[in-house]
């Protein structure tokens, strides 16, 4: 890391989620990567610490290939498991028992999905999985829609950070809306970190300019035609949009307003 | 010597009899801190996988991490 790099993070405080404290804010996914060099090149050159990973069926014919953990070293990233792939709060909450039983940590990424097509959430099936997980210790962090009502119960039910989507999960449509971003924001006293659907450095940058505590992304990263060259981007993107917020932008106006003086002019003719 | 029919990862497969979650282990190749045993859907902590015997028409899971978003 250069100084130059990070000159602008010692502006911000940490992220605190859960009692853990992080310095980026961005956190990345490990998934669809050509080759787990290339994800490790890139979760390199994001800065991330927070790194997702799955928990899946071992390949009982080729295992060497395929366990995170061959690749991944523990002692380095903190490895945030996901219920990616479930369709019930039964389902995710066994999932999130298998994750936290290999060891690392509490924490889950908690994801109930509600439809094939779109992977939106299933809030209820959230709900419900999240109160479960919660009374049992674990340190929830909810992926949600962009629903302020939602995001409030997931506080209320003890998540220790709501993960409200800028678009749909690998959909690369951006940040789609804003406002509701911004609100949700507003009203919560957990961290809120956007997950899914950012697509590029402009996407993560606008979307750090609502007051968002941190952004997840993976797609992102893993479908760029260069990985490791978007992952540094995104680094960038995302400490440029947090010290924008920070910085509180100029106000916008109608009508243009002259930067350079307009008296000491030339008399004219 | 028996066999123990049992389903390991939606697979049929044969372990001779008596067997522990954890010779089952050895027997797949599998290093039992990189992975996590559920045994008729419930979760079997490392610790005991030694003394956690397997029995006929035993359904286990064993699962690890894999890359995820």
């Amino acid at each position: 890391m250069t100084a130059t790099a990070q000159a602008p993070v010692s502006m911000d405080s940490p992220l605190e989620i859960g009692g853990r404290s992080f310095r980026s804010r961005l956190l990345v996914g490990t998934g669809k990567y050509k080759s787990n060099e290339l994800m490790l090149r890139a979760l390199e050159a994001s800065g991330a610490e927070v790194v997702t990973v799955a928990v899946r069926r071992v390949d009982l014919d080729r295992r060497k290939e395929e366990g995170m953990l061959y690749h991944l070293d523990p002692t380095r990233f903190f490895l945030l498991a996901n219920t990616a792939g479930c369709y019930s709060a039964e389902e995710a909450v066994r999932y999130a028992r298998l994750a936290r039983e290999a060891g690392f940590n509490d924490f889950v990424k908690l994801e109930v999905i509600g439809d094939r097509e779109t992977l939106l959430p299933d809030v209820e099936g959230l709900l419900v999985a999240t109160r479960t997980l919660v009374a049992e210790g674990f340190k929830v962090m909810a992926y949600t829609n962009e629903d302020l009502v939602t995001a409030l119960r997931l506080e209320d039910a003890g998540c220790v950070a709501v993960m409200p989507l800028a678009s749909p999960i690998g959909s690369g449509l951006g940040l789609l809306n804003p406002y509701h971003i911004r609100t949700i924001k507003r009203r919560l006293q957990v961290p809120v970190i956007v997950d899914a659907g950012v697509g590029t450095a402009s996407d993560a940058c606008l979307t750090m300019e609502q007051g968002v505590d941190g952004i997840l992304m993976n797609t992102a990263l893993a479908e760029a035609t260069d990985p490791v060259a978007m992952a540094a981007a995104m680094r960038h993107a995302v400490e440029a949009g947090r010290l924008a917020y920070l910085a509180g932008r100029m106000p916008r106006r109608e009508v243009a307003v002259p930067s350079s003086p307009v008296r000491g002019m030339l008399a004219s003719e | 010597m028996s066999a123990l029919h049992i389903q390991v990862n939606g697979e049929a497969r044969e372990i001779p009899s008596p067997a522990t979650v954890e010779d089952l282990l050895h027997r797949l190749g599998l290093d039992p801190r990189t992975v996590v045993v559920e045994l008729n859907r419930q979760i079997v902590r490392r610790p005991r996988l030694a003394e956690t015997p397997l029995a006929e028409g035993d359904a286990i899971e064993l699962v690890h991490f894999v890359g995820g978003g």
